[in-house]
């Protein structure tokens, strides 16, 4: 049944926008009050708990740094895949997207290795409620990356037997977004000493 | 093409694809729809038990038994937590909007059936947990349904040390589910709407569900985050809400009414499009003023996220904050009123008819004005630190709530009951459960009113242990009031019986029974799979009704001339 039928519904667009693009911002739209709640709620609590100032210096600012640098290359290589999906070019789409999935494997890797660094020096999630938020808020945005590489692998997956090439566009958007979260997670848990 | 395909599938396919694997709209609009009442009825019998404790204290409940403190804290927190989040959510919002949105705009189905169906699964998940939490060693948690910490951060707090994670995991399930459905249906109605429906052409009801479903996740973010810190808090033993760890309960306040204020309004305006469509059919009237009804709703939700704090005038905040959300509060009564002198007006004059469906939208007009004119006290600090978390508050919040999630949905149920299931509901015998209905609920909620000034305070297992409120005359008033509820309860069975009869008994419904313009009537009762044979064209509004010189007095919008 689910194969015979496939309602007009999907394919009318009268506001002339794809429905998919119009549903993964209205999903970025849900999800940036989530991250805004969490981080509204800790710089309230920062702003009352001057000694803080001492554990943020525990972070580490190069690998905080680094992983930047690395978010903002792999968002480069969706833009790239975007086009090349543009483009009609399936198979390269892929390898730019699997460029992209290495990006997020290397940050979680930098976060592993800090993470681990911080709880063997003994800054655990129970240590202070500036280190929960920490945790959570990282772990919250560790979460949506590794969502982003399983998708972002099935899309890929698609793409490279030419098919669904406008999902490269939407995952793509997804990406920037985690992206843009972990540029205001940067400066509030690593640089703001 | 397509449609033969899938009729004939549909008709083929086993009961199991059918009815429980469906991605038809309205099949999952009918799940959502038993599924809510199932738990309404587990809601309401949740009420007979601790209503019977409080009329007659320690005795034993006929068909429960004696309520130890403990089970009272649970029922009264899930019997509040089933009705916002398992009945009036699922019924007002996503039984409602399944069902009628791609009818109303003119489709065959969700933009996103697949998505659409998995919505459904994760709120039966949801459903489910909420019950098993009931069950699990220590009892259903009972800390209330805005789960205050500390008390619902810690299991030596609440002694609920797995009924606390649940009942969190099953609302977060539950909110899950709704952000799924919202995104299906905003973009739905965006992109899928038949040729000719303009903005303006939309009937008021689907522009409301689509309102509550943005300002649903608009608010509720914040609080998902709240409810990873707390789940935190509670399985992990991080110290976010507690002040013995360097944590604030306060904060846990302003996530949650942050979202606990706008969740009225989220199920307040679906519950007002309902009674926008009934109104103007039973008076053949024009909706008055359409677009100043659109306007205010949705300055209603950018108002209602500005109030949150009147929650909170006695839990220790700045006093200038309670001034500026006394102001905001009181400000908020004013587009409401707006809307009820839109359906006064557009009653004007009409040429009115009374079936069920038109008594339960205008008892929904008169009882909620009772909730909101009792809601200036509250909104006013002054008036609130006396009142706040008594039964004044209680009987307030009902008089809101009661007519949005009962009276309106029962108005809505009784009105589009011929499209749903093709047959017609009984009429007088909705007529004694409309009366069996409201007038009870009126004995309800007054005397309770009147035992709140008397300073009852709410969450409180027996009044025993307070001699001073065991006055004869309050406690005469809880008695009344749980008298009225089981008689309001006894009532109910006519409506199940009503409704389950006529469901395989009932008259054969016409198209358009009432003679109503909007897309919907045009469909066959019940509509197949794909709604319409044609897809309809529109070209005009949905509520052209007496226009003169016509020969009938409606003109439905998919009629050319
Ligand atoms: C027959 C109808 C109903 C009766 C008699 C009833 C009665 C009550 C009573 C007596 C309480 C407070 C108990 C206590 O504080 O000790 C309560 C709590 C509550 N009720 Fe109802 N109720 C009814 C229907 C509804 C409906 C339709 C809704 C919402 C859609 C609702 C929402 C709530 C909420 C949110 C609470 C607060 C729970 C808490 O404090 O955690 N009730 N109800
Ligand atoms: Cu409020």
């Amino acid at each position: 049944m689910s194969a015979a039928h496939v309602p007009l519904a999907t394919t009318r667009s009268a506001t002339g926008i794809p429905t998919g693009r119009l549903a993964v911002w209205w999903v970025l739209a849900s999800e940036i009050v989530i991250f805004g709640g969490l981080l509204a709620a800790y710089v309230m609590f920062r702003l009352h708990h001057p000694h803080w100032h001492a554990e943020a210096s525990h972070t580490n600012t190069w690998a905080g740094g680094f992983n930047t640098v690395v978010l903002l290359t792999s968002s480069l290589f969706a833009v790239l895949a975007h086009q090349a999906a543009l483009r009609g070019d399936g198979p390269r789409a892929a390898r730019l997207l699997y460029a992209t999935i290495g990006g997020a494997a290397i940050f979680l890797l930098v976060k592993a290795f800090e993470w681990s660094t911080e709880i063997s020096h003994g800054f655990t999630l129970f240590r202070d409620t500036f280190w929960s938020f920490y945790y959570t808020a990282t772990g919250l945005h560790g979460v949506h990356v590794v969502v982003g590489m399983i998708l972002m692998t099935l899309i890929a997956a698609d793409a490279r037997r030419d098919r669904n090439l406008h999902r490269v566009e939407l995952i793509g958007t997804y990406w920037h977004f985690v992206d843009a979260v972990w540029i205001f997670l940067f400066p509030l848990f690593y640089i703001a000493r | 093409m397509s449609h033969d395909t899938a009729a004939h599938a549909a008709a083929h396919g086993s009961v199991w694809r059918r009815w429980v694997f469906s991605t038809d709209h309205k099949v999952i609009g009918c799940q959502y729809l038993f599924t809510g009442m199932a738990m309404a009825v587990i809601g309401g019998l949740m009420s007979y038990v601790f209503r019977m404790q409080l009329a007659w204290p320690d005795a034993p409940v006929p068909g429960y038994g004696v309520v130890s403190p403990g089970e009272y804290n649970a029922l009264v927190t899930n019997h509040g937590s089933i009705m916002i989040f398992w009945v009036a959510m699922p019924v007002l919002i996503a039984a409602l909007g399944n069902f009628l949105i791609p009818l109303m705009i003119g489709c065959d189905d969700m933009v996103f059936p697949r998505l659409n169906r998995l919505s459904y699964q994760i709120f039966l998940l949801s459903a489910l947990v909420l019950l098993g939490s009931l069950a699990v060693p220590g009892g259903g948690f009972g800390g209330a349904w805005t789960s205050y910490p500390p008390l619902s951060a810690k299991g030596a707090y609440n002694l609920t040390p797995y009924g606390a994670p649940l009942w969190l995991v099953a609302v977060a399930l539950e909110f899950v589910a709704f952000l799924l459905g919202g995104i299906n249906f905003v973009t739905t109605v965006m992109n899928a709407r038949a040729p000719g429906m303009k903005a303006s052409y939309i009937p008021m009801v689907v522009w409301m569900i689509i309102i509550a479903s943005i300002l649903f996740m608009a608010s509720v973010g914040p609080l998902v985050a709240g409810a990873v810190m707390l789940l935190f808090d509670q399985i992990l033993g991080t110290r976010f809400f507690d002040p013995a760890g360097g944590g604030d309960p306060l904060l846990w306040q302003h996530l949650f009414w942050f979202f606990g204020h706008p969740e009225v309004y989220v199920v307040l305006l679906p519950a007002m499009g309902i009674v926008a469509e009934i109104i103007t059919v039973f008076s053949r009237k024009k909706l008055f003023a359409y677009n100043t009804v659109l306007l205010t709703a949705a300055g209603t939700g950018v108002l209602s996220f500005l109030v949150w704090a009147h929650h909170q005038f006695v839990a220790g905040i700045d006093p200038r904050m309670a001034h500026l959300f006394t102001v905001t509060t009181l400000l908020i009564s004013i587009p409401i009123a707006e809307m009820t002198f839109v359906f006064i007006a557009t009653l004007y004059g009409g040429s009115i008819t009374f079936p069920t469906p038109m008594l339960f939208a205008l008892a929904f007009i008169a009882e909620f004005l009772i909730g909101g004119v009792t809601g200036i006290f509250l909104g006013s600090s002054g008036t609130d630190i006396y009142l706040h978390d008594t039964y004044f508050v209680l009987a307030h919040f009902h008089y809101t709530f009661f007519p949005i999630a009962i009276i309106a949905t029962f108005a809505a149920l009784y009105f589009w009951f011929p499209k749903m299931f093709g047959r017609m509901m009984n009429d007088t015998l909705g007529k004694i459960h409309f009366w069996g209905t409201v007038i009870p609920f009126n004995f309800i909620f007054i005397p309770l009113f009147i035992t709140g000034m008397g300073g009852d305070h709410r969450r409180i297992y027996s009044y025993e242990n307070f001699p001073m409120q065991m006055t004869p005359f309050l406690q005469e008033l809880r008695i009344v009031a749980t008298v009225s509820l089981v008689i309001l309860l006894l009532f109910q069975v006519v409506f199940l019986f009503n409704f389950f009869w006529s469901l395989f008994r009932g008259p054969k419904a016409p198209a358009n029974p009432w003679r109503a313009n909007t897309l919907e009537w045009t469909a066959p009762s019940p509509p197949p799979h794909g709604n319409f044979a044609t897809m309809p064209s529109v070209y005009r509004g949905p509520y052209e009704y007496s226009v003169p010189g016509r020969a009938d007095d409606y003109w439905p919008q998919h009629v050319a001339n």
